[in-house]
């Protein structure tokens, strides 16, 4: 009994166990405290002052983000001295805000807005506040940075350092003056950010952004010259329905074709094809490296984010990158090459959009490396949230539209394509396709659960052959940092390693609908599994979309003109630059 | 400097206390963190780049950035200093120098730079010429001090309180 602390929150009895903050003692009994520097999964802060509390015997008002609950304790989180308190910190961060809600692209997710309306906050008392006015970092073709809307509650810093090992920003000057940048305030492109995104989904303001494209895209569906196509990550699908208010881990993907189809896309296809064309390709590279052609592991090489960072932390292991390009970028290439001859359309009247729940998949589409067809592979990279904006200023009534189905041939794919969208969802796809590929047998259990779930780092090991093939997985960059370190040192057990840069995947990914926190990943990630069931053929070789395109086009996996379109090379970076 | 930066680094075994040491060197031996200089010492104690340069400028005795400037003048503009009138003394440096915060004049005598507190309030309002404190600032005494220096005289005769 001696692990539990007794106290009393707003008359209520509470029991918790020792160590437990009266933030958490406090959710307990139904009590949200409002907050904003506190957030899920990341170090305590206690720099905004709104969790306060009064604590009987103590003069002044604690955080209870950062006050540990103790025995006896009376704590009150709703007496007009707190109120007042809340309602003051509010008012001040206001003084020195933009006035912009309307135009902001945070406008329906903002939690400052959220907590100034909820406190009661009805005027605007202190008007003259220091209001400095600091350039935009627009040096990104991901991540835009708004200091002006900074409120400094280090979120941003906090998940880019600790979820993400990266420390990309950081605290600059000091009081009235304080500003998150980048080192020596070179931009964010010109740092070691690895275009994730997770700063925007920390963000409780609109100081971090992703970089607007739905205009360029809608100027190209009007445009009659251009053949429009767009393409839908998996992650999208189990997502995209939060934005028009459905619950997280609702399946769109009818609806989300459809969807597009009204936006006036020529074209609705599935990266997914291409990402069965991944695993096809990969699986053979795997096999080829088993067999002692090239450096093991080898580790997946589809997740942008990831890419950058391997590129500037660990350029000394860019051996053990898998060649393939992206399920993104080799349906692009394929689109402008493949496709093009297919319908007889030049590709340079084809405009590519990809629709992607991720903000590094901007970065990725400019690649130098990524021009196979003779143009760029991908013209356009909108957000899941883009997309849903682009849906509402359309008109389109999203929640009551009829399912309708990928256009063929590139709309076809399989369960594995689907659980990409997840952590441990390329290593599991991959094993379904390597395992049959090496015993020429049928796989029966195909689903590798222990490569599932949201534990940061995940072991497997898998008979194929009398062969033991040793897998991890890894998402957040922080957990790809400690099974890198043994890679670099050359004491890596593993034959093969799956990284995410984003938690959860790609489902968690910097251009998700807000909130994204560990339920709703959870959810999406079932919502992926599920569509994954529900599939008939659930192994990336064996969809027939795949087997004509090898037939008709690119020969065998890994042929010369495969090799040409869907595999690529990674420049070394390194820090600071 | 690299090699002076080591001798320090290794008597902490290369952990972050020594950053600060490491940063009081490179200001009187630099005038300020280069990025080169910065991107070394992150490296060195396994720190993000950005780590260093917040630190540098979160104290107001280091520049992060090179100034080429003979004198480097640091107001404080904190609260207590604030409210003594330091508005008024950068008003009268910023005249008197033809210069702005945050810019070196033409001759590269003179580089102006707005600080938070020097940890001097009693004596509001201050600034910092280069490692010499002037206090009980009034626009009167800022003007004799820069004519003073415009002719090269020494700053020993002003020089109030050592660092």
């Amino acid at each position: 009994m001696k692990d539990f602390v007794s106290l009393t929150i707003n008359g209520q009895k509470v029991k918790v166990l020792k160590g437990t903050t009266l933030f958490e003692a406090a959710k307990q009994v139904n009590i949200n405290i409002p907050h904003l520097c506190f957030h899920e999964g990341l170090s305590l802060y206690g720099a905004c002052r709104i969790c306060v509390v009064e604590i009987e015997g103590r003069a002044r008002l604690e955080p209870s983000c950062t006050t540990l609950a103790e025995e006896g304790m009376v704590v009150r989180t709703n007496t007009w001295r707190v109120r007042r308190a809340r309602r003051m910190i509010v008012e001040l961060l206001l003084a020195n805000h933009p006035e912009d809600c309307f135009t902001c692209e945070r406008n329906q997710s903002c939690e400052l807005r959220e907590l100034a309306y909820d406190l009661g906050v009805r005027e605007l008392r202190f008007k003259k506040g220091r209001k400095y006015h600091y350039p935009l970092d627009l040096s990104s073709p991901a991540v835009i940075r708004d200091p002006n809307k900074c409120i400094q509650c280090s979120r941003c810093i906090r998940v880019c350092l600790e979820i993400q090992g990266v420390g990309a920003i950081d605290f600059v000057n000091r009081g009235g003056r304080t500003q998150v940048l980048t080192f020596f305030n070179k931009g964010l492109n010109n740092v070691e950010c690895s275009n994730c995104g997770q700063c925007i989904l920390a963000c409780p303001t609109g100081a971090l952004r992703e970089k607007r494209e739905v205009d360029e895209v809608w100027k190209a569906i009007s445009d009659p010259k251009k053949f429009t196509i767009v393409q839908t990550a998996p992650a999208v699908r189990a997502a995209i329905g939060e934005e028009f208010g459905l619950p997280p881990g609702t399946l769109v993907t009818g609806k989300m074709v459809s969807a597009l189809r009204r936006l006036g896309f020529d074209r609705v296809f599935d990266t997914q094809f291409s990402a069965d064309l991944t695993i096809v390709e990969e699986a053979h590279e795997l096999i080829e490296r088993i067999e002692g052609k090239g450096i093991l592991p080898m580790i997946t090489s589809c997740s942008p984010g990831w890419i950058k960072y391997i590129e500037h932390f660990f350029p000394q292991c860019l051996e053990h990158l898998s060649t393939c390009k992206s399920p993104q970028q080799m349906f692009g290439a394929l689109a402008k090459t493949y496709y093009a001859q297919k319908i007889d359309i030049p590709p340079e009247d084809m405009y590519v959009v990809s629709i992607m729940p991720c903000t590094a998949k901007k970065f990725e589409a400019r690649r130098e490396e990524m021009k196979a067809s003779g143009f760029r592979d991908v013209d356009a990279v909108l957000t899941t949230r883009e997309a849903a904006r682009m849906i509402k200023e359309a008109g389109i009534d999203f929640v009551n539209l009829e399912d309708e189905d990928f256009d063929e041939p590139l709309g076809i794919s399989t369960g594995a394509g689907v659980i990409f969208g997840a952590t441990g969802g390329v290593m599991e796809a991959a094993l379904r396709t390597a395992y049959e590929l090496l015993t020429k047998k049928e796989l029966k259990e195909i689903e590798f659960k222990q490569v599932r779930g949201m534990q940061g780092i995940k072991k497997a090991e898998v008979l194929i052959n009398g062969l033991k093939l040793k897998v991890a997985v890894a998402h957040g960059l922080s957990n790809a940092r400690i099974l890198l370190e043994e890679v670099k040192e050359g004491r890596s057990p593993y034959h093969f390693i799956e990284i995410m840069a984003c938690p959860g995947g790609c489902l968690g990914g910097g251009g998700q609908p807000l909130p994204t926190n560990l339920k709703v990943r959870e959810a999406r990630a079932n919502a992926l599994y599920r569509e994954d069931r529900n599939k008939g053929i659930r192994k990336s070789h064996q969809n027939p979309a795949l087997i004509m395109l090898y037939k008709e086009f690119l020969g065998k996996p890994l042929s010369d003109k495969a090799h040409h379109l869907l595999h690529t090379s990674y420049v070394s970076r390194g820090l600071g630059n | 400097m690299k090699e002076r930066l080591k001798q320090i680094l290794n008597s902490y075994h290369n952990q972050r206390e020594a950053l600060l040491p490491c940063l009081h060197l490179i200001q009187k031996e630099e005038g300020g963190l280069s990025e080169e200089i910065a991107l070394f010492l992150a490296k060195e104690l396994n720190l993000p780049p950005v780590e260093v340069y917040s630190v540098a400028s979160f104290y107001s005795m280091f520049t992060v950035k090179q100034q080429k400037a003979k004198y480097i003048i640091r107001v404080c503009v904190s609260l207590p200093c604030y409210l003594k009138g330091s508005d008024k003394i950068l008003e009268v440096l910023h005249k008197e120098l033809g210069i702005n915060s945050g810019e070196v004049s033409a001759d590269k005598k003179f580089f102006i730079e707005e600080v938070s507190c020097l940890g001097a309030c009693g004596k509001a309002p201050v600034m910092l010429i280069n490692e010499t404190l002037y206090d009980n600032l009034t626009p009167e005494k800022v003007r004799e001090i820069i004519s003073q220096l415009k002719d090269e005289n020494s700053t020993e005769e002003y020089s109030q309180t050592g660092l």
